[in-house]
């Protein structure tokens, strides 16, 4: 075996890579529940690419036969039902798992210099995947599929004056069809996902080059023993490989008590008006995104048509995602993790979570009042016209900006605690 | 980790409110189907074959599954539940000409392969049982639940025959079959999934003590705290 | 505080012990995806046996019928053509079926005629050279094919292969053995049902 590594490792760097990056790559110690979800985002990108190789072997990227061929996967393929829900769950487990790490960077300040290209090439993925997302979605060509890409995609047509232009381009037809659903098939099957893993393999080096954060948001490169090997950190193998082994166990009997007895989760994963075959002449009555989407698309319908255009609402939804991007820059606080942080920030983010919370559970109803508020409203005597939907997603937007506008602000306000020079347990 | 309870509780109630918003829904009547009740799946399979699919195809589903799914021999699916000599491995096609139905009911009648997916169990039998005579239309029936419905109420004669309650049986075993030609999967994903956790369960243990012993190196060993 | 000592004999069982149910794991997540590939339920329904009625097949008349995308020539041979079959022993690869031709048809089917009942042929009419479909020459000395040796057969237009009335390829030809005798039984006197030989076996 040792001849045949040390041929390997004079035609290619085997070994020393092994060393750099996991067995002599020194990893902080006391990495917490938050840190897992990177490597489990690893694992789910994995599983997305497996599942979704064997369901290409089978579907039909064509108006006339895609959703047949999803029911054919589903019935007449051997086991293709277990391939389909593990890819539809995968979708779902990977913005869950996406959520929960990019939040860890907000506790931790993960974001903070000089990890700033590292969160920017994160956000580059998170958008590179809610478009993975958002064109797998319509590769069914449910009801769903159909008219939430017409929605989404007519966007592109409030662009001022090359919005029209830009509409049928984007299409290759006059509205959604064939011609749509090919070339989403295409970026869906291979472009994105190429471009999925050359920025999650970006995303790591970028890591590995600076060194992982941690909960005390402490530099353990700043304290280092006499043989140069920081003093708070431990090698990443085997220690937090074994860790994370656990971890990806209890991850599979979470997802597969999801896949195995509740597939759809009651229209969270898969929607019911999906099960309907994609029909041009009748709307749904109700047009939702998935779940992971709709933070996003509660913003967009929030604002209201401006001088008959809609293009500030889709202006809004980017900028949501955008200012996402400028974090690094909008913290001036010199604190990184909030176990240190003052309190107008600690306030500020409680207020951020309910906010996006608020917006996805928002974007997932109609807009409507329920009776409810309308009967209070009239027993109080008032009269209203603005859906209580959309008094809510109002005031959630403006606290969801309000995070980012005001944090130069109150990250330079407020007392924080002394944060030690070396990590807690 | 208040946190972590924080948001945990805040995820929880926005799940359970999720019904506040939602537009006004009609009462309908829990089907109570049991897919794992096989004669009940057998009965409803018999019941729609004669009753139904004269205008509704299963189109997306194949007469052999009643076989190994339902245990029914082939050659008494071939017998009772085919009628126009196509070979078992074929597609449940109704006999009906979709334009001319479309000329007879005002609407063709849909295929009903996904109707317990889009739909749900409780709306197909609140559905069937909500038919109400009403001269002003064609059929001289309407629906409490489906507005000018352009069906007839096709099991007028299951329901004078029977009890109410025999004929809610009749249908709750149609709509559990139809439950399970929605999907055919759901017969065994339960016991597959129950296997598969039990099985990264005994994984989890292993792991978990694996994770321990070489983590005493961090607690107590080469890897501790030191100054 | 000191150190403390390494169990490495607990370590090396651990690790063996979740690498072995690991792998065991991956084995029952990798079936279920080596399974998609063989045919699904569509696949085995569309090579579902084809049933075909010969009560007005003539002497001499060829049907042509599709299975399992292939084409499979049933026909009628009369008490000439299956005395001529049995002189050509000389002009053929493998006459009696026990040489390189064994393989193309099913145990319960030997002689020179290559069927269940003489008369009825049932022959998958696809050259074993590279695929293509001979043509039905029945016309005993066409002299393109021969002249008087011609017994009537098949000619293959691709590469020049020729097989007689039995399906059985002639010498030199470039196809290797004789043409396949499909799974097939009578369900009747005049149905013939392609694709399930007479014990049931597909």
């Amino acid at each position: 075996m040792n001849n045949n590594k040390n041929w390997i490792d004079q035609r290619f760097p085997l070994t020393k890579v092994w060393n750099e990056h996991l067995a002599e790559y020194y990893a902080p110690r006391n990495f917490n529940f938050w840190y897992f979800f990177g490597s489990l985002a690893i694992l789910v990108l994995v599983l997305q690419l497996i599942t979704g190789i064997f369901l290409t072997m089978h579907y039909k990227p064509d108006t006339v036969n895609a959703f047949a061929s999803v029911e054919y996967i589903m019935r007449d393929v051997n086991w293709g039902w277990l391939i389909r829900y593990m890819h539809s769950t995968g979708a779902s487990a990977f913005f869950i798992v996406i959520y929960m790490h990019m939040y860890r960077g907000l506790l931790y300040g993960s974001y903070k210099a000089p990890r700033e290209l590292l969160w920017v090439l994160g956000m580059v993925l998170y958008i590179a995947l809610m478009a993975e997302a958002f064109m797998g979605y319509v590769l069914p060509w449910g009801q769903m599929s159909y008219w939430g890409a017409q929605v989404i995609i007519s966007l592109f047509g409030s662009v001022p004056f090359i919005g029209p232009d830009l509409l049928v381009w984007i299409l290759g037809d006059y509205s959604v069809g064939d011609p749509a659903l090919n070339r989403f098939f295409s970026l869906h099957v291979i472009a994105l996902p190429l471009i999925l893993v050359v920025l999650v393999f970006l995303h790591l080096v970028a890591l590995h080059y600076v060194g992982s954060n941690n909960p005390d948001g402490v530099e353990i490169k700043e304290t280092k023993n006499d043989k140069g090997i920081p003093k708070d950190g431990i090698p990443f193998h085997p220690y937090y490989t074994v860790k994370d082994i656990v971890a990806v166990v209890v991850f599979l009997m979470l997802f597969s008590a999801i896949l195995f007895y509740a597939p759809a989760l009651n229209g969270y994963f898969l929607e019911a008006a999906n099960f309907v075959e994609a029909n041009p002449l009748k709307t749904p009555e109700h047009i939702a995104p998935l779940w992971y989407l709709t933070p996003f698309y509660t913003i967009l319908r929030a604002i209201p048509p401006i001088l008959g255009s809609q293009f500030p609402g889709v202006l809004a939804m980017f900028a949501a995602l955008l200012i996402l991007v400028a974090l690094p820059w909008l913290d001036r606080s010199k604190v990184k993790s909030v176990r240190y942080r003052s309190w107008p920030f600690k306030v500020a983010l409680g207020i951020f979570v309910v906010s996006f919370v608020s917006l996805g559970w928002l974007g997932m109803q109609p807009v409507i009042s329920p009776e409810w508020y309308l009967s209070l409203a009239s027993a109080i005597g008032i009269e209203t016209e603005t859906a209580l939907y959309l008094l809510l997603a109002r005031l959630f937007t403006v606290c969801y900006f309000g995070f980012f506008v005001l944090m130069p602000f109150y990250t330079s306000i407020g007392k924080t605690k002394q944060v030690p020079q070396r990590v807690t347990e | 980790m208040k946190k972590t309870i924080n948001i945990t509780a805040l995820l929880i109630a926005v799940f359970i409110s999720s019904t506040g918003f939602a537009s006004s829904n009609v009462h309908l009547d829990a089907a109570d189907t049991d897919i794992s009740n096989k004669q009940s799946l057998q009965n409803g399979a018999k019941l729609f074959m004669n009753y139904c699919s004269g205008c509704h195809s299963l189109g997306l589903m194949r007469y052999n599954r009643f076989v190994e799914d339902l245990g029914i021999p082939e050659k008494a699916v071939a017998n009772n539940l085919m009628f126009s000599g196509e070979k078992t491995g074929e597609l449940i096609k109704s006999p009906i000409s979709e334009k001319e139905s479309a000329n007879w009911f005002g609407a063709t009648p849909p295929d009903l392969s996904l109707v317990s997916r889009y739909k749900g169990t409780d709306w197909i039998y609140t559905f069937l049982r909500s038919f109400y005579d009403d001269e002003s239309k064609p059929y001289g029936v309407n629906n409490h639940i489906f507005e000018s419905v352009a069906m007839p109420d096709i099991l007028w004669k299951l329901r004078e025959d029977s009890s109410e309650q025999e004929f809610n049986n009749e249908v709750r075993d149609i709509v559990n079959f139809l439950d399970y030609v929605g999907e055919p999967a759901k017969l065994i994903r339960g016991s597959i999934g129950t296997k598969v956790i039990g099985f990264l369960f005994i994984l989890l243990i292993l792991a978990y003590l694996l994770k321990r012993e070489y983590w005493k190196d961090v607690k107590y060993g080469k890897w501790r705290v030191k100054n | 505080m000191s150190e403390q000592e390494i169990d490495l004999k607990k370590r090396r069982l651990l690790t063996n012990a979740t690498s072995v149910v690991g792998a065991v794991g991956v084995g029952f997540v990798a079936w279920p995806f080596l399974s998609t590939w063989s045919p699904s339920a569509r696949a085995k329904a569309a090579g579902a046996p084809i049933d075909v009625d010969i009560s007005k097949l003539e002497n001499g008349q060829l049907v042509r019928i599709l299975w399992r995308k292939k084409p499979v020539w049933i026909f009628k041979r009369d008490e000439k053509t299956l005395a001529n079959l049995n002189s050509l022993d000389v002009e053929l690869d493998d006459p009696n079926g026990s040489g390189n031709s064994k393989s193309q048809q099913p145990a319960y089917i030997g002689s020179s005629h290559r069927s269940i009942r003489p008369e009825i042929a049932v022959i998958v009419g696809v050259c074993t050279h590279l695929g293509c479909s001979p043509t039905y020459r029945p016309e005993v000395g066409a002299a393109d094919l021969g002249g008087d040796r011609w017994k009537g057969g098949f000619y293959c237009p691709c590469h020049g292969s020729k097989f007689d009335l039995a399906g059985r390829v002639y010498e030199g030809a470039p196809a290797p053995t004789n043409l396949v005798i499909p799974p097939y039984h009578f369900v009747s006197d005049t149905l013939i049902r392609v694709g399930v030989s007479p014990d049931n076996k597909a």
